[in-house]
């Protein structure tokens, strides 16, 4: 065996899990999304391209014969897709400052801010986001303490609102912003930022066209790493946003709890993996462009 | 999700008794087995148990139609029984060993989904109404209007429990349809637009607010009764109302699985549950009606006599079970439940 092979067998073990764990279940995904409903959940060997149809389309219920696009489907999936672009802009606008701030201290006191910064990972999701409930619901501490300074009378219905669902989805993603952006900015040759004051340059000249430029790999990974699981979340927005309304992953729950139509869970389900593996490959071009150009 | 939970293993040290006598896998919902009934039981018979949660109907069935599962006996609710028996995945009840089916009060004994009772007793039912914060509206609340067209003491301060089935059930019932799975296409439409109409007026479709009741943050909902009394006990301006035009009545049944590896001791854990005293230690845990005959006096006081546990007389008749519906009217459902909550 020459050298080659052996660098193939000491990967075995990972490509082995990677095929087992993901494409394993990635395929019968597939497949049943191109079967029919069975009884109470479950899946009948049938082939159907049903699940598919109603993904995107919708058969009116009073009348079969009306065929219209999906309107219900594509609202929830533009909400979705609308919060983690929200939840991604704000993450970035918060986490480039904290960012920065980590990475100008000396080297010693960067370790303890990085420490500061993964704390929340700590404790589960879950317990996070009902600590979250308990401050900003109607009896909860803030507004218990802002009527007791008397600044307001009535408390500020804060639960349940879209605003409750933003701050909770900016809490959870955001070390996931700061930490590839600070690795960005940990690289940034800071002799540059100086050159840049020699030459005259205003504070917002070097940021535009010296900082921002030279950790632009950072923000795109960041926004990637907030991006794709914010587009999928499920517990925050049901939480703190009252379960009024759907998420995509809701959505794809309900099909497999309450709806009992897996085919059609399974379809919606290979749909996020496409608007996904989609981000992705935007990232991949807007990264292998980005390389070679300099402004300014 | 699935946390395995061992009960009573170390009593046994105690009792003297062999470990010997097997043990006993149960697969239930989560935070439902009274565990001082478990240590008990293991104290009377020897038998070790084992509990295993699950947290909905659908995953349970998934897992058991898997096989190779370990589990003796599962708990569904009453409208996933019959699927779970025309499966074949429960075993009949042995007769020689469940003994006291006797006990089961009459209108549980002949149950659509298991008549005569061959192979399910009943672990706990309740039933799913409105719960009104009397000092915001002190109108009537056995009605559906509650959540459908609420008053305007209550608009904006409702909370509907995000379960399809029931509240499917309440709107079919209030438009005067009679099943939750009716073909009759107009009932759906009038069910679609009521709940359209009256989703502006609801603050949260949310399930764990017992506390958000207790505190006023909630004024009304749809509930359960079991969670309604424990938040009437926190503040006792709540109270629970039974919609006369119709509401929904579960049940929880205990089984035992075909494929079980301890099937006598599962028996023996069937009967165990069927006497008055076994039954009211799980109501006293859980917080439901047990369906067992004589159990109310070792249940707790409060529970015995509490409102949303025992039905006022007149509103009785209007309780039903909602069966599990056909595919294709649950896709029906499923269209309106999402277009309501897009």
């Amino acid at each position: 065996m020459g050298k080659h092979g052996w660098k193939w067998l000491l990967s075995a073990p990972a490509l082995f899990v990677l095929v087992l764990a993901a494409s394993g279940p990635l395929t019968i995904v597939l497949v049943y999304s191109f079967l029919s409903p069975g009884t109470l959940g479950g899946v009948s060997w049938e082939f159907s391209t049903e699940a598919w149809f109603r993904v995107f389309f919708s058969r009116d219920i009073f009348d079969p014969e009306v065929v219209t696009w999906n309107t219900a489907h594509l609202t929830i999936f533009w909400r979705s897709i609308w919060l983690s672009l929200q939840t991604t802009f704000i993450c970035a606008v918060l986490g480039f400052p904290t960012a920065w701030f980590v990475a100008t201290r000396s080297p010693h006191n960067r370790a303890f801010w990085l420490f500061l910064i993964t704390i929340p990972f700590w404790t589960n999701l879950l317990i996070r986001t009902f600590a979250i409930q308990e401050l900003i619901r109607n009896s909860g501490t803030i507004n218990s303490l802002l009527m007791w300074m008397g600044a307001i009378e009535e408390p500020i219905q804060m639960l349940y609102t879209d605003f409750a669902v933003l701050v909770g989805m900016a809490y959870v993603f955001l070390p996931l912003m700061v930490l590839p952006l600070y690795a960005a900015m940990d690289k940034l040759d800071f002799r540059l930022v100086e050159a840049g004051y020699d030459l005259y340059a205003s504070r917002w000249r070097v940021l535009r066209h010296v900082i921002l430029p030279l950790v632009k790999p950072g923000f795109i990974a960041g926004s990637i790493l907030v991006f794709i699981p914010a587009i999928g979340a499920y517990v925050t927005p049901r939480i703190l946003g009252g379960g009024r309304t759907m998420m995509m992953g809701n959505l794809i729950g309900l099909q497999f709890g309450q709806g009992q139509n897996w085919p059609l869970g399974a379809a919606m389900s290979m749909l996020l993996l496409i608007i996904v593996v989609g981000a992705l490959m935007m990232y991949l071009r807007v990264v292998n462009q980005g390389g070679g150009e300099r402004r300014g | 999700m699935k946390t395995m939970m061992t009960a009573a293993a170390a009593l046994l040290a105690g009792t003297g008794m062999a470990a010997a006598q097997g043990e006993l896998n149960i697969y239930n919902w989560g935070n439902y087995t009274s565990p001082e009934m478990i240590e008990k039981f293991t104290e009377e018979t020897g038998i070790e148990v084992t509990i295993t949660d699950f947290d909905s109907n659908d995953t349970a069935l998934a897992r058991i139609r898997q096989g190779g599962h370990g589990f003796d006996i599962v708990v569904p609710t009453h409208s996933y029984v019959q699927q779970w028996i025309e499966e074949g995945l429960l075993q009949p009840l042995d007769t020689e060993i469940v003994t006291d089916l006797g006990n089961i009060e009459p209108r549980w004994m002949e149950v659509d989904f298991d008549p005569g009772r061959q192979y399910t007793v009943p672990w706990q039912w309740g039933t799913t109404g409105v719960i009104v914060n009397t000092s915001l509206y002190d109108g009537d609340i056995n009605t559906a209007d509650i959540f459908l067209n609420p008053p305007e003491e209550l608009a904006g301060k409702i909370n509907v429990i995000p379960e399809m089935s029931d509240v499917m059930a309440m709107a079919v019932y209030a438009v005067g349809g009679d099943s939750p799975c009716t073909d009759d296409m107009e009932i759906w439409r009038q069910v679609r637009d009521e709940l359209m109409e009256a989703k502006p007026s609801w603050l949260a479709m949310d399930y764990g607010t017992i506390d958000s009741y207790a505190a006023g943050d909630i004024g009304a909902g749809v509930y359960w009764n079991g969670a309604s009394m424990r938040a009437r006990m926190q503040n006792e301006d709540l109270a629970y109302g039974y919609p006369t035009t119709g509401y929904p009545v579960w049940m929880d049944n205990a089984a035992v699985l075909a494929d079980a590896e301890n099937t006598e001791n599962a028996m023996t854990f069937i009967n165990f549950i069927l006497q008055p005293e076994n039954a009211a230690m799980l109501s006293n845990f859980a917080r439901y009606g047990n369906g067992i005959t004589g159990s109310e006096e070792f249940m707790d006081a409060e529970m015995s006599e509490a409102p949303e546990i025992v039905i006022p007389e007149e509103l009785a008749a209007a309780g039903k079970f909602s069966p599990a519906c056909p595919q294709e009217i649950q896709d029906v459902r499923t269209q309106i439940w999402t277009e309501l909550l897009q």
